[in-house]
């Protein structure tokens, strides 16, 4: 199969996976357009995080295929979908502990950039880009800091900064701001169109309203597993069966 | 990555404290030193190759008696067939039990934490079985090693085998300190600390599992080629003894397992306390001070000595944070 190339950065066609008994994702499709800034939300449950993660190669999804800027991902590890330009963020953040955060940051220009330049990088040019994201996420002052002594939103933000170090096509975003105040989850809205601004497709899956509000072009919903929105944000939001949905009978 | 001397300055400078201590050793005019000095030796590789896989993967190994058995017994195997020179027997121990590493990485792919470590122990058990019942290599009657009374240019055998026992710490400690400063270093440090994150970062955590599962148990091996001629008499249950494996675990953990100098440490204190222990009180009490001292530091340092002194410099007002 062809692609058009340039049409969508992201083709996820029919995309299934049950646990047991129980079906997580029931057939998903979905395009996402480069560049574009797309929300992606839905109840408890509904598949958000299995999408993501069948998406990411943490998961094996059991029908269906996803395509990444032309390539069938079928059978990729995660890694290698990352060093294909595709990263991710975690619901919970997940910093290397033992490590500073200028040396978290370090990691995927060590292992995903350089192999995908196909020659490491100079050890110069990956401590400037690294003093680079630091610098994008405002934590240039707690560069030899460690995880454990960072706040909740400075945890954020390394993890988007671990996240788009080596300079990824699509970004997904899981609940980059669960348990954020209000200046907070402004702040990361920020960043996020930031890096939007560079060029970089961004899936957000979030829960705050108003941050997905501001923050998407167009708004996907997903409830128990199947995709039951998908336009722009403000007539998605008014669609009765996501009211419905969100709001019960 | 991080700054300092290279690895061959390091190696060099590694090689003339080795010769110094060689030549120390020798000045004592006592065989006695070479015998004591060749096992605390033989506990800084064996420990410096736990702490490849245990210490910067985070995978805790409970099985590196049977990666040690596994080169003492290839050089039996050797030794029945075709006599080698024992720098070829550290070779061929090395790839052995190099493979016997990488096929417990391989196997053990999906396991984590506790399981992994169960899995290792069945290993051990598993290969202490099949050498039992090998009655090529001695099976459980074990095997007899004779070793030549003195290999030119040295006064004596001991001498010969304290200076392969040496080289081999050079060439572990090097080897160590090259992995913790190079990418390679990085990406085992982030299995240790977060697998998923890891991959989401690029890195193939899989290939670098068994890396280390690889590299870990070829040092294992090559601690074990050369005690047959050391012992004189291999039989499973000295090879498969339970003080490689709990000396492996005990010397880093109480060094540290954050760096090469953490296995050291504890390899040189722990072994030079257990020669002590043997000669002044007996050959037995030698895991029960092992087992006090490892109850000790996990509960009161778990860094190590090395987080130890860290901490240390770290509260000394004016230092570098």
């Amino acid at each position: 199969m062809t692609t058009n190339a340039g049409a969508s950065i992201l083709e996820v066609e029919g995309l299934g996976k049950r646990f047991g008994g129980f079906v997580a994702l029931d057939g998903i499709d979905l395009a996402v357009a480069p560049g574009e800034r797309l929300g992606l939300i839905g109840p408890n449950g509904s598949g958000k995080s299995t999408l993501v993660n069948c998406l990411c190669g943490t998961l094996v999804n059991d029908r269906g295929s996803v395509r990444f800027d032309g390539t069938d991902l079928r059978g990729m590890m995660a890694h290698e979908r990352t060093r294909l330009g595709m990263a991710r963020s975690f619901q919970l953040p997940r910093p290397f502990f033992s490590m500073t955060i200028a040396d978290n940051i370090r990691v995927p220009l060590l292992y995903a950039m350089g192999t995908r330049r196909e020659s490491h990088r100079a050890e110069a040019q990956i401590a400037e880009r690294c003093h680079e994201m630091l610098g994008l996420v405002g934590l240039h002052d707690k560069a030899r800091q460690f995880p454990r002594d960072l706040t909740q939103v400075d945890m954020r933000k390394l993890e988007l900064a671990r996240a788009m170090a080596a300079e990824p096509k699509l970004l997904i975003a899981d609940e980059a701001m669960a348990g954020l105040s209000g200046s907070e989850v402004t702040d990361i809205v920020d960043l996020l169109i930031t890096l939007n601004e560079r060029g970089v497709t961004v899936i957000l899956i979030e829960h705050i309203m108003s941050a997905v509000m501001r923050f998407s072009q167009r708004l996907v919903v997903l409830v128990s597993g199947r995709k039951i929105a998908d336009g722009a944000p403000d007539a998605v939001i008014r669609d009765p069966e996501v009211e419905r949905a969100y709001l019960g009978q | 990555m991080k700054r300092g001397m290279t690895s061959w300055m390091f190696a060099l400078i590694a090689c003339a404290a080795g010769a110094l201590l060689f030549f120390a050793a020798r000045s004592a005019g006592n065989d006695y030193v070479f015998f004591a000095g060749y096992t605390i030796l033989q506990y800084i590789v064996l420990a410096t190759a736990w702490n490849i896989l245990g210490g910067y993967t985070g995978y805790v190994n409970f099985g590196s008696a049977a990666f040690f058995a596994v080169g003492a017994y290839t050089t039996v195997f050797f030794h029945k067939i075709f006599p080698l020179p024992i720098p070829l027997l550290v070779i061929a121990a090395a790839v052995a039990s190099g493979l016997v590493g990488l096929g417990m990485g391989y196997l053990t792919l999906r396991l984590r934490g506790a399981f992994f470590a169960i899995a290792t122990l069945a290993l051990a058990v598993v290969l202490q079985t099949l050498i039992v019942n090998w009655s090529f290599v001695g099976g459980s009657r074990g095997a007899y090693v004779i070793r030549p009374a003195t290999v030119y240019p040295f006064d004596s055998y001991i001498q010969y085998l304290f200076l392969i026992m040496l080289v081999l710490v050079i060439v572990a400690l090097t080897t160590a300190r090259a992995i913790e400063r190079s990418r390679l270093g990085y990406g085992f440090a982030t299995i240790r600390d977060d697998e998923l994150a890891a991959e989401a970062s690029g890195v193939p955590t899989l290939k670098l599992k068994l890396i280390a599962t690889a590299l870990s148990g070829a040092f294992m091996g090559m601690a074990g080629a050369p005690f047959p001629y050391y012992i004189g008499f291999l039989h499973p249950s000295g090879a498969f003894g339970l003080e490689y494996t709990v000396n492996a675990i005990a010397m880093p953990m109480i060094g540290g397992t954050a760096t090469w100098i953490g296995p050291l440490v504890g390899a040189v204190l722990l072994g030079t306390l257990q020669q002590v222990a043997i000669v002044t009180i007996s050959s037995a009490v030698n895991l029960l001070l092992v087992g006090l001292l490892l109850v000790g530091f996990v509960i009161l340092a778990p860094n190590g000595l090395v987080g130890v002194v860290r901490n240390l410099l770290r509260k000394r007002p004016g230092a570098q944070p």
